[in-house]
This record gives structure tokens, sequence and C-alpha cells, in this order.
């Protein structure tokens, strides 16, 4: 049984520490929904989403009042588009608009799914799906798009690192007007998981269950605060309030996670342990960083504290859930973080301390703004160096680069709400171009031949 | 269903008398008050089953809220199994 002095740390979680369910996201086969034309699979498309999530929203909104708890985003994930219009590819954007549309209807602020896993090779009809991309993504409000390019298992596809650093490049330039807000919803990944719940990387795995619940948690501002209480504790036991604290918010997570799925007529999918900041100030996982000690997030030190942090809060959280997955730990996206804004407006941070720390943390180069003028090259040499250390290391890493399009060192830009603002952060910039042009694929290490 | 009312804010008269007539409008038991003063803080927090309510939890939540505006303080009504959740193994 709880105690009064618990039902007052939990209100004060919520009420002062920003604590909330960061997401409830449906993830949908639409694998039935495969017809003989394009426009004939995008109407299924259509009619299924809106039907299986027709009452995601309204179940989200009814548990957020039962239980006091604010859940943010409610969101849809669907099986890789690629799958779905594998015989009519040039047509892929007839079924990313109607997913666009499905999610107006719906009343959620985004659908991930315009997705392709071409990791160790890419077939025709995929080709021609990537170049959809750009496109669909500059006609579309709601929809996200990923595609993963290389596995641990697998190696590096560079046919698809080269043409997604064009992809990028052609939606920066399609939706300049909006500070290249078409690449915040796009993710470039190696080790996608097939359950994850955040966007913009969410889609529903090809192995999934037909409708499945996934919960992302959040609380950034309640570790920050439960350190705030121990400024002089050495770092193992920081390590284990941290631990203690992710257990409490995970179990929130995992309780409106099994809730939902109930009410919803789905399976419980996971819970996703990851700390994901928002722009607002006491929300920030630069700011528990510099809890623990450093001047600023982006200094030394850094990488071993986000290590720390990271660690623990998979641990915590792993204790407190049945069934864990997606991302699971820290995200650093520089855009949606004050800490990580202010650090780059300072210069403090840079994008080769971003990469370092994306090597002990849950994801990778994440809603950085680079100069417009950045070659195709330079970015597929950025998504490459970032799936090398996700493939060596046998983690998801992933690139959400915008090339800030007409915009130079300095500038910033602006895309509103949970994406934030950032200032254009300096690449290198040492031609890679032929090293890019190569093609082929880096073969999958020696360690991952474990059969 | 057991929910748990939190009531918080500047301590003054007659907050129970209120709150607690206010639940029994509504046909909610209060089975367990307790209440702390932190300086001037007031906070306190009650156990009740709402079964016997015509309304549903989401709603009562709601009402309580609005009632606890009229009497400038903070009045939650959850239910139970998010504390459950947080704070038990």
């Amino acid at each position: 049984m709880f105690n009064k002095f618990d039902v007052l740390e939990t209100i004060d979680m919520i009420e002062k520490e920003h604590l909330d369910i960061r997401t409830v996201t449906m993830g949908i086969s639409l694998l039935p929904c495969i017809r003989e034309s394009a426009e004939k699979t995008a109407s299924a498309v259509y009619d299924r989403v809106c039907g299986k999530a027709k009452d995601l929203v309204k179940t989200a909104e009814a548990l957020s009042a039962e239980y006091g708890i604010p859940i943010v985003n409610k969101r849809v994930s669907v099986t890789p588009v690629s799958l779905v219009t594998a015989a009519f590819p040039e047509q892929s954007a007839l079924v990313g608009m109607a997913l666009d549309k499905a999610a107006s209807e719906l009343g959620i602020d985004f659908l991930g799914g315009y997705s392709a896993l071409v990791h160790k090779g890419t077939a025709d009809y995929e080709e021609a799906f990537l170049r959809t991309i750009p496109q669909t993504l500059a006609q579309t409000q709601r929809l996200c798009s990923s595609v993963n390019v290389g596995s641990s298992k697998s190696g590096i596809n560079m046919d698809a690192v080269k043409q997604m650093g064009e992809i990028i490049c052609q939606t920066a330039k399609l939706t300049g007007k909006e500070d290249g807000k078409g690449c915040a919803k796009l993710v470039v990944f190696c080790n996608a998981v097939e359950d994850n719940p955040f966007m913009a990387g969410a889609f529903h795995g090809a192995g999934e269950a037909d409708t499945v619940i996934n919960v992302g948690v959040s609380g950034p501002g309640v570790v920050q605060h439960a350190l705030k209480f121990i400024p002089d504790a050495d770092l193992t036991d920081a390590a284990e309030t941290i631990k203690r604290t992710a257990f409490k918010i995970t179990r929130a997570g995992q309780l409106i996670a099994k809730e939902a799925a109930k009410r919803l007529n789905a399976r419980f999918g996971i819970v996703d342990l990851s700390l994901a900041p928002t722009p607002a100030r006491g929300d920030s996982v630069a700011h528990i960083l510099e809890e623990l000690g450093l001047e600023v997030v982006g200094g030394h030190g850094t990488t071993a504290a986000l290590a720390m942090l990271n660690d623990a809060v998979k641990k915590g959280g792993v204790m407190a859930s049945s069934r864990v997955g997606g991302l699971s730990g820290a995200f650093i996206p520089v855009s949606e973080d004050i800490g990580m804004i202010e650090s780059a407006e300072a210069g403090k941070i840079t994008i080769d301390k971003l990469e370092a720390m994306t090597c002990v943390c849950s994801v990778g180069l994440d809603m950085i703004a680079i100069p417009g003028d950045t070659p195709p090259t330079t970015v597929s040499a950025i998504i490459a160096d970032e799936a090398a250390i996700g493939m060596v290391n046998n983690k998801t890493t992933a690139v959400r680069v915008i090339p800030a399009y007409g915009k130079k060192v300095g500038d910033q830009v602006s895309f509103g709400g949970l994406l934030g603002r950032a200032p254009v952060m300096p690449v290198h910039t040492g031609d890679a171009s032929k090293f890019i042009g190569r093609g082929g694929s880096i073969p999958a290490p020696i360690h991952s031949f474990k059969n | 269903m057991r929910a748990v009312v939190t009531v918080t804010g500047s301590d003054r008269r007659g907050i129970i008398a209120k709150v607690s007539c206010f639940l029994a409008e509504k046909n909610v038991n209060i089975e367990d008050i307790s209440q702390t003063i932190l300086g001037d803080k007031f906070a306190m927090i009650m156990m009740v089953e709402t079964s016997e309510s015509k309304e549903d939890i989401a709603k009562l939540a709601k009402d309580c809220e609005e009632m606890g505006r009229s009497i400038g303080m903070s009045v939650r009504l959850q239910h139970e199994d998010i504390f459950n959740a947080m704070h038990n193994i």
C-alpha cells in the first residue's frame, strides 16, 4: 500500500516536474490492405487506419482523466509502406496521402511508417519508393518517414546511404520555406526497431501482431529533480537514484499501456523507456547531465555522464515493465531540448561531440540543423559514420539532420511545438564524395556471426 | 472502484467540510483521511470508493477540479492504480 508521501510525490512529479506519458502509439499492420491498384490500396489503407484507431484519442483522453496523468501524444505507426506498394512503387505517394488524411481525421499529430528496410540491399521497388519520399513529405503534414540502411547482422548498404543523402537534401529544398521541416519527419536508421512508439522513426514491423499498443514514457524533469536532492552524492548513489526514478516513471507507462491495449482491443506491445525531452524548461536531458556536475552539456565528461544516465534508466525501467522495447534510453535531439539548444547556441557542443554521445545513448544525431549548402555526399558520410557506430556496437543509431536551405552557420531554424528550434551547426568540409561514390556495402562485423 | 482524492493549497477553515460535503453529494464514500500541514501548505489525502456514484471516475475527476477552483484549492481525484503502480513492486 502506498502512503501519503507517495501520493504527494506523484502529484509533484506530474504538476511540477513534467511527468507525462509522451505517446500512446497504435501499431497497425497494413498487409491486409494490398490491392491490385494504388488507388484501391490507398482507399483500403485509409479505411483500415481510421477503423482500427477510431477510438485512440478518445481512449487516451479518458485514461488521462481517470489516472490524472497527461498523455501528450496519440500516434499511429504502420507497416513500412514500401512493402504495401511494392507492385506500384512510383504511386506510393497515394498511400502516403491517404495515411496523412487518416491522421488528420483521427486528430493525431504524427503517423509513422512511410518507410523502407533496405539494410541488406535495395530492391527495384524500394529504390522507386525512396524516390517518392521528398515530394510526399513536402505534400503532407503528419506523415513520417524512416529508412533502415544498415544492421549489425547485414552490414551497411552504402548504395542506400548514398541515395539517402540525396533524398534528405531534396526534402530540405522542397520544404525550404518551412526551414526544411520535411527533414524533421525523416530518419535514417541502422538497426531500426520494429516497435518504436516515438516519431519520426516509428513503423509497425512485419513481425508484429495485427494491432499493437506501444507506449513511450517521459520524465527528464523528474530525474533532474530527484538529483537536485543529492547534490553531493557520489555517482554510484546518483545512478541508484536515477534507477529508482526510472522505475516509477516506467510503472506509470506500463499501467497506461496495458489499460489502453485492453480498451482498444489491441495487444500490449512494449513500453519504451526513453527519456524524451521537450523544448520546455524543466524537461531537458541536457540539464540532467548538468545536474550531475557538468558546467555545460557538450564539454568533456558529457559522454560518461550520458552513459551512466542511459544505463540507469534502462535498469530501472526493465524491472518496472513486463515488456520493454523501442529505443529505450536517453534522447538527445538538439532542437527539442532547451539545454541542448542553449549549449549549441553558445557554441559549446559540436557535431563531433554529439556523434560521440550517440555511442552510449539510444538514438543518434537527432534534429541537428546543418548548413543548407552541405553537399549530399557529406550528408551521406554523416549517415555512414552513424550507421557504423550502430552496426559495430549492436545498437540503434539514427540520423535526422536538417540542411537549412539558404541558411549558414549561426542562422536559426524554427519549427515550433515539440520540434523546437536550433542554430545551424557547422559540419566538416572535407570531401567524402569519392568514398560515398564507391557504393556497395560495408560488410557486417565479425562479432555479428553468432549462430 | 477506489480512488485517491488529494487537496492541496493554503490552509484555511472549512476545507475538509467542503470537500466531504461535495463527495457525499456525488455518492462517493470516504474510507480514509489523512492530512498534513507543511508550513502554510495544506495537504489532505482521502481514499474513496466511487462505485455507488452515478458518475464515472473521469467525470468525478473533472467535477473535483472545478469544485477545487471554486474554493481556491487544488483538488484531484485519481484512480488508485496510478499510485499502486508507481509505489508498489
